[in-house]
């Protein structure tokens, strides 16, 4: 468990951030999709968060450069980024209210670690380690191939939320324009977990023991060695009484489930992985192809879900108007930037190697006094920090969005 | 008087294809159904005007009261087909006997009339779509099969057949994701390709294959296809119009119409009592017939819900009769009000049915037969816990016995006129769905009774001193005493309108 509080992240740390650090060129580009602005960029809604939780909405800005401005002028402790209007948010208030109507905004996603509570043994709260990662990392192996799959999305950043969760933001032109009706639906398609905790079963995804959803079979595959790595052996969820309970209550057969737990309380030193071995090889003693051991093999396949599927936060997605934090902002209790995270690596991502915002300075200060860089504007400081290799993601995330939307326009001239 | 704007917000994305089948007919109306792309161009009196605008509305009001009285959909079909019959019957293309001109005449300019009624808030053009949908619905599904297949192919919706290679390539998804197909019976079962932003119930609720953005819809979850379609165009069309309906403001004989129109959309359930209004709500005693007024001011929901049920089927079941006669009496309803009260809402019984099987019911409630004993009114608590509703039953809690879905139009159709709106739901089926029905009626309290000055509730007063409504008396009581309190704080003056009073005038419109 670690949640060492960083050196104060003071007003003065964050204003040399926005100042020298923070890449607005290449935020702009990624929530505009062409070089020019764009209404995508002039008439998005941006909430700043000031001291004393001020809560500033509806800013909208021109250019790169009146964007930087502002925000080192107000200089929050972070910002959000919300969905482009029929108007430019600013005028909110001159517009006629029913003109005032979101449009655009991308597929946005929330995974928070504290979801995971009732099922991780290493860390509480807001506490997160290398070992609760591991929730994450599976939930964001899942949702990408799955999103990709089936919604054939192509333009995913995954980006750390500066503490214990990520955020996934979807910039496809159909994913930007999906009404909140269809971003309701989307989540009824992925979200599993559902029943609050007087809820045993949080997994009722099938009619009855039918197979799952081919969604979900598809999703299953690389949860079971995850369920047998991460649960079993790694957080050992049903070591402690409270954890085999939880599991004996997804069995459906109350026999087997007696007998497990004779055989449990008897023997306290049983490991996760001898107590889902027990379980096998309880199933394994009922009839082959019987209603019986059909309904148990379900039920193993439910818990493997329940332990490991992806647990989104759903009402994050379902609303167009919704505010998410930008990437690279920094989060005010760790100190740590939101940097964008590649999904193809997550297995190897660690919360607690990104960086602060004062190590990022810091590196700064020692680069200055070598280059003797004085008084000069210093718009891609950051090219000489650690910060360097998660902006270059983002700009070959942008480069990649942008290069989509001029195919599609020379597409649309050709037709002509 | 419709705009060119409207008619190209249809034209959009029906790009024609190959191959779809063009009926080259002499008839305006060749079909039965109608997707109402076209705005009739034509003249029309203004007392046809009205006449197809009010005989329309009385369906869609009824489709309504169905979502509020938490009917099923076979049921709400029956009672809808039973209206449309009377109202606006449209005949099938094989009755030659009938006028079938004339009949789809009355349902295309209805239609379109509506749409100017309707379409000029959200809250009204969520409504008006919902009613609208489950019509089309509702005719759908009772349409001759031929006949419908002749209506589709009339008409573009964009899907693609998907061919046996791709279909074999996806034989297990396709299986998984439809669990009621038998594999005996794949072969047969055709599928059609569409984008999966053209059927989001179906995606919601996992019943398709998806893949790269695509929908795999069986034949059988077809029209979910063809009712998305039809709900995605009239909300576009519907929004078109409102644009350009400020250009009909100056016309002086068709703006009152439609003002009536929507507002007695709006009023709910028509009220079927023509006897006295106005009689004033202030006096201890209650009579029978301030009850209707009582009930759209200052009633719980679980009570509108009774109320609304009497007063539409003319009768009502055993427990309802008992939870809703015990709460009139501790409202104040004499024995003498309460006798002429159901006798006058048991209209469709004889006076001699009902001395023998009525009257003594409501005198029994009343500690005069029997055992004599006083019984109390029911409590939310005894409500939500004892004699669980069955199958026709309209008693208990509506926070707890409703699909979240009924509870929400019930919700929007019970206290619209008291300032409740649909972004005031999510707070409050929060609340339902934790299982804290006290507190989802306590905050609708709450949000009916708003405002500021004397006899208005802020957030977190709930009845008074913080205190959640407990039993359906005490939460009209203090209604009624909040009302009380502002009237006298303007000075006591009868002669303030009383929102019934309007509402009533509306409710005319529909009755």
């Amino acid at each position: 468990m670690s949640t060492e509080e960083v050196e104060g992240v003071t007003p003065e740390v964050m204003l040399a951030f926005y100042r020298r650090l923070y890449p607005f060129k290449s935020i702009v580009n990624w929530i505009n999709h062409e070089h020019t602005p764009t209404k995508l960029f002039t008439h998005r809604e941006f909430a700043l968060t000031l001291e004393r939780d001020v809560y500033l909405r509806y800013q909208c800005f021109e250019t790169v450069e009146e964007f930087k401005k502002k925000v080192c002028s107000l200089n929050p402790t972070r910002f959000e980024i919300g969905p482009v209007y029929s108007v430019k948010p600013k005028d909110k208030k001159s517009a006629r209210q029913q003109a005032f109507t979101p449009l655009q905004r991308e597929l946005v996603f929330d995974i928070d670690m504290t979801d995971y509570d009732t099922v991780r043994t290493c860390c509480k709260e807001a506490g997160i380690c290398k070992r609760c990662w591991a929730f994450i990392a599976a939930a964001v192996r899942v949702l990408d191939s799955s999103i990709r799959d089936q919604f054939g999305y192509k333009h995913l950043l995954w980006v750390y939320s500066g503490r214990r969760g990520i955020h996934l933001w979807i910039s496809d032109k159909e994913a930007m324009e999906l009404t909140d009706e269809q971003r309701k639906a989307i989540v009824g398609w992925i979200a599993v977990i559902q029943g609050g905790k007087d809820m045993h079963k949080k997994v009722n995804v099938r009619q009855g023991t039918k197979p799952l959803p081919p969604s979900l079979q598809m999703a299953l595959e690389p949860l079971v060695p995850c369920f047998g790595d991460l649960i079993l052996a790694d957080q050992d969820c049903f070591k402690s009484d409270d954890g085999w309970e939880d599991l004996l209550h997804l069995i459906p057969d109350k026999n087997i489930a007696e007998i497990l737990r004779r055989k449990w309380n008897k023997d306290d030193g049983r490991s996760s992985e001898d107590k889902w071995d027990d379980l096998k090889s309880e199933i394994k003693k009922t009839d082959k192809g019987s209603p019986t051991r059909v309904s148990l093999q379900a039920a193993m396949e439910d818990i493997i879900l329940q332990y490991t599927y992806p647990r989104i936060d759903a009402e994050v997605s379902k609303h167009r108007n919704h505010l998410l934090k930008a990437p690279f902002c920094v989060h005010p209790k760790t100190g740590r930037v939101c940097v964008p995270v590649d999904p193809q690596l997550i297995d190897d991502f660690d919360p607690e190697k990104v960086p602060t915002v004062g190590q990022l300075l810091k590196e700064l200060d020692k680069v200055v006094t070598t280059q003797d860089m004085e008084g000069a504007e210093h718009h891609s400081d950051w090219e000489k920090t650690s910060l360097k290799p998660h902006v270059d993601m983002l700009d070959r995330h942008a480069m990649a969005l942008m290069d989509q939307v001029r195919r599609s326009k020379r597409a649309a001239d050709l037709s002509w | 008087m419709f705009s060119n704007r409207e008619r190209a917000a249809f034209s959009d994305g029906t790009v024609k294809r190959e191959g779809q089948v063009y009926k080259h007919s002499t008839l305006k109306y060749p079909h039965r159904l109608n997707f109402y792309d076209r705005p009739p161009l034509e003249d029309v009196t203004i007392e046809e005007f009205e006449t197809c605008a009010i005989d329309r509305l009385r369906i869609l009001a009824e489709i309504e009261s169905s979502f509020v009285r938490n009917r099923s959909f076979e049921e709400l079909k029956t009672v809808t087909n039973a209206q449309c019959l009377k109202y606006l019957p449209l005949h099938s293309s094989t009755a030659t006997s009938e006028d079938l001109e004339g009949e789809r005449r009355k349902d295309h300019l209805g239609h379109f009339i509506l749409r100017l009624a309707f379409c000029r808030s959200e809250e009204l053009r969520r409504r008006f779509v919902k009613a609208e949908i489950t019509l089309f619905r509702v005719r759908y599904e009772s349409d001759d099969t031929k006949e419908r297949e002749e209506f589709l192919s009339s008409r573009d919706f964009d899907w693609i057949a998907v061919d046996k290679d791709e279909k074999e390539k996806f034989r297990r998804e396709l299986l998984a994701a439809s669990p009621n197909l038998k594999a005996e019976l794949f072969e047969k079962e055709k599928f059609y390709k569409v984008k999966w932003t053209r059927v989001p119930d179906l995606v919601e609720k996992r019943r398709v294959f998806l893949k790269g953005g695509w929908a795999y819809v069986p034949s059988r979850e077809q029209s979910s296809i063809i009712f998305q379609a039809f709900q995605s165009s009239l909300e576009r069309a519907l929004e078109a119009t409102a644009r350009a309906l400020p250009r009909l403001d100056e016309d002086t004989r068709i703006m009152p119409i439609l003002n009536n129109l929507s507002q007695g959309f709006l009023a709910g359930v028509p009220s079927e009592w023509s006897g006295n209004d106005g009689s004033s709500a202030n006096g201890e005693a209650i009579k029978a017939e301030m009850i209707d007024d009582l009930a759209r001011k200052h009633f719980p929901l679980c009570m509108k819900n009774l109320h609304d049920n009497l007063r539409r089927d003319r009768h009502m079941k055993h427990y309802g009769r008992l939870q809703y006669g015990l709460f009139l009496k501790v409202l104040g309803l004499s024995i003498e009000e309460a006798i002429a009260f159901w006798r006058k809402s048991f209209s469709k019984i004889t006076e001699d049915k009902f001395n023998k099987e009525y009257r003594y019911n409501v005198r029994h409630s009343y500690g005069l037969e029997g055992k004599r004993a006083n019984y109390a009114a029911k409590s939310c608590q005894q409500i939500l816990m004892n004699d669980q509703p069955g199958p026709g039953d309209s008693h208990g809690c509506p926070y707890r016995h409703f699909s979240e879905d009924n509870l929400q139009s019930a919700l929007l159709a019970a206290y619209s006129h008291q300032g409740l709106t649909s972004s005031d739901l999510p707070e409050i089926m929060h609340a339902v769905k934790s299982q804290h029905y006290h507190v989802a009626c306590t905050r609708v309290f709450e949000i009916t009774h708003a405002g500021s000055g004397v006899g208005t509730v802020k957030k977190g007063e709930g009845v008074g001193g913080g205190e959640s409504v407990t039993h359906p008396n005490q939460y009209a009581a203090r209604s009624r005493e909040l009302e009380k309190a502002k009237i006298e704080s303007l000075g006591g003056n009868d002669d303030v309108p009383m929102k019934g009073e309007e509402g009533g005038g509306d409710a005319m419109v529909l009755g």
